[in-house]
């Protein structure tokens, strides 16, 4: 069953999220769920079956299956919520979120604390502006990733992939032990954008060839990718005519870059970084709007996906304190409401705490003038906290109280004070 | 014994450090650009007995996905990969899957176990 209310809620279930909840439970969160989109938890990892994480904090080389399953098992034993097959489709700066699910349909939930986790996307093919044909067999390498690793299918047999980051390096090594055979990657930049490891690991040890500061200039084929063209390009990005050069293929995947999935920030007024494309945040990892946290991919894009949790950890602890706070002040604040005759008071909300420092003033006008003597009172419902008398009230005139230290009892006992001025 | 000079790159971790290397026959005599002494094994290694960690997938009936994703359970000698591939290749398991289940015991008679790096529930008739 989901609570109406949660301490902590986490958007998205890759590394990020998952520690995000796991260290908001363990802070001392009262109740933690976590909604994600995908039908499991565990985000990109459940695609990326090779090996190279948790050296850092396990200081063993996993699969990011295996990383993933050791949070997924953590989680389960803290009994924290989880809504799979669920999206989160608007937050607001307030802390609500509005998501639909296929399981419990259209769902309104209210947190004290909320972890932006959703990671990030590929670019493709329209973001980086590619000329020719549009056959079928232009795909982004996660999206192949997920294929060949998930579901089971080879989207082609003979590949180009464009762009040297770790998840195209890593797939020319996936497709080649599938039995495809990868013609070539093209590097735009005059560097390798990846790691150094998966250039010797995935290409120089399956004979692959790599060609910096090259790109694909065109697209051939109508129904289906039948080859591309490359080019090489010179120090000003601009081709060097003469080095074109046509590699026949059926598919060409796309490695050239992540975006941080912002859209849901964008919608709860988190501001952006242009240079990141992600939120600014704090040391504590929260973002300008209060209350509201990010960790991981969402923030800006990471190679090791151990630093990605320890950023979840952090995210997920603050979170915890700022809801923890937050329902302490909660329980603590009593409001102020305008009782009989009373146009309005302020403050509006008063810290119940603050009487055992000193007095509180209230202030206030009055709807109707009374030209007698009056008793102004502070009722909590029939209780009388306080009350002073007037000689007389008028609108124009503004009336104080003190709330007297001496009260300080009778307003713990309170969730809401009225203030009344009435005939004596 | 004339000594000669290599370039490595070592891959044991994510620095990927580049290594200059003066082998004397099959025996590194000196050795630069390492951050850390896992370099010179690295190295060693590659002269004597280069090994990779093997990924890929099975074949799963009756589970949430069709695959599940494996894994060497040490790296296993780099000449062998293709071979491991295509035993791999004809594994078929049924779910329910457990992460760290052995699915090939002693692959190819190198002593290395290949493991399960995930679960694969068995996929309910509801959904
Ligand atoms: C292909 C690839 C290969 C990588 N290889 C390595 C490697 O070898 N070694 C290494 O250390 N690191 C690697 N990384 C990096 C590491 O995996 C990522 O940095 C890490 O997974 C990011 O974690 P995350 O939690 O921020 O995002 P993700 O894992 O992407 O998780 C985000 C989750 O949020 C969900 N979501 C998004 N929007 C919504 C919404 N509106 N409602 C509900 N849910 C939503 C998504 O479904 C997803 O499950 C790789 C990354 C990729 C993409
Ligand atoms: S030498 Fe040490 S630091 Fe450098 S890549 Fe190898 S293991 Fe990493």
């Amino acid at each position: 069953m989901l609570k109406e209310r949660y301490d902590v809620i986490v958007i998205g279930a890759g590394p990020a999220g998952l520690a995000a909840a796991i260290e908001a439970k363990k802070t001392g969160a009262q109740d933690v769920l976590v909604v994600e989109r995908a039908q499991e938890l565990g985000g990109i990892l459940q695609q990326c079956i090779h090996n190279g994480f948790g050296l850092l904090i396990f200081k063993k080389d996993m699969p990011g299956p295996a990383y993933a399953q050791h949070f997924i098992d953590e989680l389960a034993g803290l009994h924290i919520d989880t809504l799979l097959d669920a999206m989160a489709l608007n937050v607001t700066s307030e802390r609500h979120v509005y998501a639909t699910s296929r399981t419990s349909g259209f769902l309104e939930l209210d947190t004290r604390a909320l972890v932006l986790a959703m990671g990030c996307r590929e670019r493709t093919r329209a973001q980086i502006a590619l000329p020719g044909t549009r056959p079928a067999g232009v795909y982004t390498a996660g999206t192949a990733q997920r294929f060949v690793n998930i579901e089971g299918f080879m989207p082609g047999k003979r590949f180009v992939i464009l762009g040297s980051g770790d998840i195209g390096m890593i797939m020319a090594r996936r497709l080649t032990f599938e039995g495809a055979k990868v013609e070539r990657v093209l590097e735009i930049m005059p560097f390798l954008t990846g790691l150094t490891r998966n250039y010797v690991q995935c290409l120089l040890d399956y004979d692959i060839p790599l060609q910096l500061q090259h790109t694909v200039k065109r697209i051939i084929g109508n129904d289906r990718v039948e080859a591309i063209e490359s080019v090489q390009i010179d120090k000003q990005r601009q081709p060097i005519p003469g080095t074109e050069e046509i590699i026949p293929c059926d598919t060409l995947l796309l490695s050239v870059g992540l975006i941080p999935e912002n859209e849901l920030s964008r919608k709860a007024g988190v501001s952006l970084d242009p240079v990141t494309g992600g939120p600014f945040v704090d040391e504590k990892m929260q973002t300008n709007v209060p209350g509201i946290f990010a960790a991981g991919n969402v923030v800006h894009v990471y190679d090791l996906v151990d630093w990605v949790t320890q950023a979840g950890l952090l995210c997920g602890r603050n979170a915890a304190q700022y809801a923890i706070a937050e329902r302490k002040h909660h329980g603590r604040r009593v409001k102020m409401k305008a009782g009989d005759n009373v146009r309005y008071v302020v403050p509006h909300v008063l810290d119940k705490e603050s009487l055992a420092e000193s007095a509180q003033r209230l202030q206030m006008r009055v709807t109707l003038p009374i030209e007698e003597p009056v008793w102004v009172e502070v009722m909590n419902g029939e209780e009388r906290v306080t009350r002073k008398t007037e000689l007389y009230v008028r609108p124009g005139e503004m009336v104080n109280i003190d709330i007297p230290q001496s009260a300080y009892d009778a307003v713990q006992r309170a969730s809401e004070l009225s203030v009344r001025v009435v005939r004596r | 014994m004339a000594h000669e000079h290599r370039k490595f790159i070592c891959i044991t971790c994510p620095r990927g450090c580049a290594l200059d290397v003066t082998l004397e026959g099959e025996v590194v005599v000196q050795m630069e650009g390492n951050s850390c002494k896992r370099g010179i094994d690295y190295v060693t290694g590659e002269l004597n007995d280069p090994r990779r960690m093997v990924t890929t997938t099975v074949r799963v009936r009756g589970g949430v996905h069709p695959l599940a994703p494996v894994y060497t359970e040490s790296p296993i000698p780099k000449p062998r990969i293709f071979d491991l591939l295509a035993v791999i290749r004809k594994v078929e398991l049924k779910a329910p899957v457990k992460i760290g289940d052995v699915v090939i015991e002693n692959a190819l008679g190198t002593g290395i176990n290949i493991l399960a790096s995930r679960n694969i529930p068995v996929k309910s008739e509801a959904s």
